[in-house]
């Protein structure tokens, strides 16, 4: 069955109060520490940061507390703008990119924790291996039967239009951590992310594989766990919608035999 | 313990090549529930109140006992059905296929007794 309460050794518990420093523009940060070397239940440690030497954006401020607070603070961080995906955390209760969501969008408290119901590596770091398998699952790249041509796979201006609000997607798992189904049975459901990934390629012009990609998504798990909840277009930092193409892959299948 | 590769556990089993029929059949049953339901839920409240002998002869007239019938029929498959998706959500293993026999089982005896019922009003 399904477990609604966490195991007793991994309650989270009150950890550590860092020194508030003096300044009239202190904010408060409760952040998520678990480190898997000393056994202990993980903990919320709280920070506090002076927002007048501090940057706009949730990823500003955990830089400045790993840097100038606690080296100890574990969590990822690569591009700073929003392509790298590596930031991602649940951030005042939202999946979200910690670079790109700004201080001033937290009312209160700014909480900080990994993406919900992944297993975590320590602290902020979730381990991504499984969705990152499902999503290679998925052949995320273009599959050609016909010769190669001479030049290039050529396409339309409007079939490269269907592929906006696709592409965009970082794989930050932002998406597939908000989704209840996912939390459930993310081991045979594909999650929202991989199945985006999938409809980019199945609508892909150039793509020759289509019946093929939707032979490999047709599954009561793989696909139609997915029950429009539609956290996913909700969550996502780019403002993506995998609700969507999710139906519209929904659509094709029923296509298929109606 | 197993030492599966991430691929591996990812790929699973493989697709099943199911699912399709149920979300159509789910979705052409919503549809037909959302014209059924309201209708009959006109006629029983119409019947309401009424004398037993007054709801036995409503419910015999041809088109009330042909709309219960379907009601019925559809109503208790889009049950199993949406059922079924629900436990498939929640439960795993053994817990998950006695779940789903369950409510097969109960849509079947509840959509029995009711066409018995309808039955004996009607015939």
């Amino acid at each position: 069955m399904v477990q609604f309460t966490l195991p007793k050794n991994s309650k989270v518990v009150t950890g550590k109060t860092w020194p508030k420093p003096d300044g009239k523009n202190v904010r408060k940060f409760q952040i998520y520490r678990w480190n898997p070397d000393d056994g202990k239940n993980p903990s919320v440690d709280t920070y506090f940061v002076d927002m007048d030497k501090c940057g706009p954006m949730v990823l500003d401020a955990l830089i400045k507390i790993k840097n100038e607070i606690d080296p100890t603070l574990t969590f990822r961080r690569s591009c700073r703008e929003g392509i790298c995906g590596s930031c991602a955390m649940n951030i005042d209760g939202i999946n979200t990119l910690a670079c790109i969501y700004g201080l001033d969008e937290v009312k209160g408290d700014v909480k900080i924790y990994p993406l919900p119901h992944m297993p975590v590596i320590k602290d902020l770091i979730p381990d991504l291996t499984h969705f990152y398998a499902q999503h290679a699952s998925i052949m995320p790249w273009l599959e050609t039967k016909t010769n190669r041509p001479a030049k290039e796979w050529r396409q339309s201006i409007e079939d490269r239009k269907k592929l906006d609000g696709l592409y965009e997607c970082v794989m930050c798992a932002s998406c597939s951590t908000s989704c209840p189904s996912y939390w459930w049975n993310g081991d045979k459901y594909l999650g929202p992310a991989a199945l985006l990934h999938a409809y980019r390629w199945i609508i892909d012009s150039r793509d020759e594989a289509t019946g093929e990609r939707l032979d490999g998504l047709e599954d009561p798990f793989k696909l139609y766990r997915c029950h429009t909840i539609m956290n996913c277009a909700k969550t996502c930092p780019k403002g993506l919608n995998p609700a969507k193409a999710i139906s519209e892959i929904k659509k094709m299948m029923v296509d298929r035999v109606v | 313990m197993r030492y599966l590769t991430a691929r591996k556990r990812a790929e699973g089993k493989g697709a099943s090549h199911t699912g399709t029929h149920h979300h159509w059949h789910m979705t052409l049953s919503s549809v037909a529930l959302a014209f059924m339901v309201p209708t009959w839920v006109y006629i029983f409240g119409s019947a309401l109140g009424g004398t037993r002998d007054e709801v036995v002869a409503s419910f015999a007239r041809p088109f009330p006992a042909i709309l219960t019938a379907l009601v019925l029929i559809v109503g208790m498959r889009h049950f199993a059905m949406g059922a079924t998706m629900m436990i498939e959500d929640y439960a795993r293993g053994t817990s998950r296929k006695l779940g789903i026999i369950t409510a097969y089982s109960l849509s079947a005896v509840i959509t029995a007794t009711g066409l018995f019922a309808l039955l004996k009003i009607a015939l």
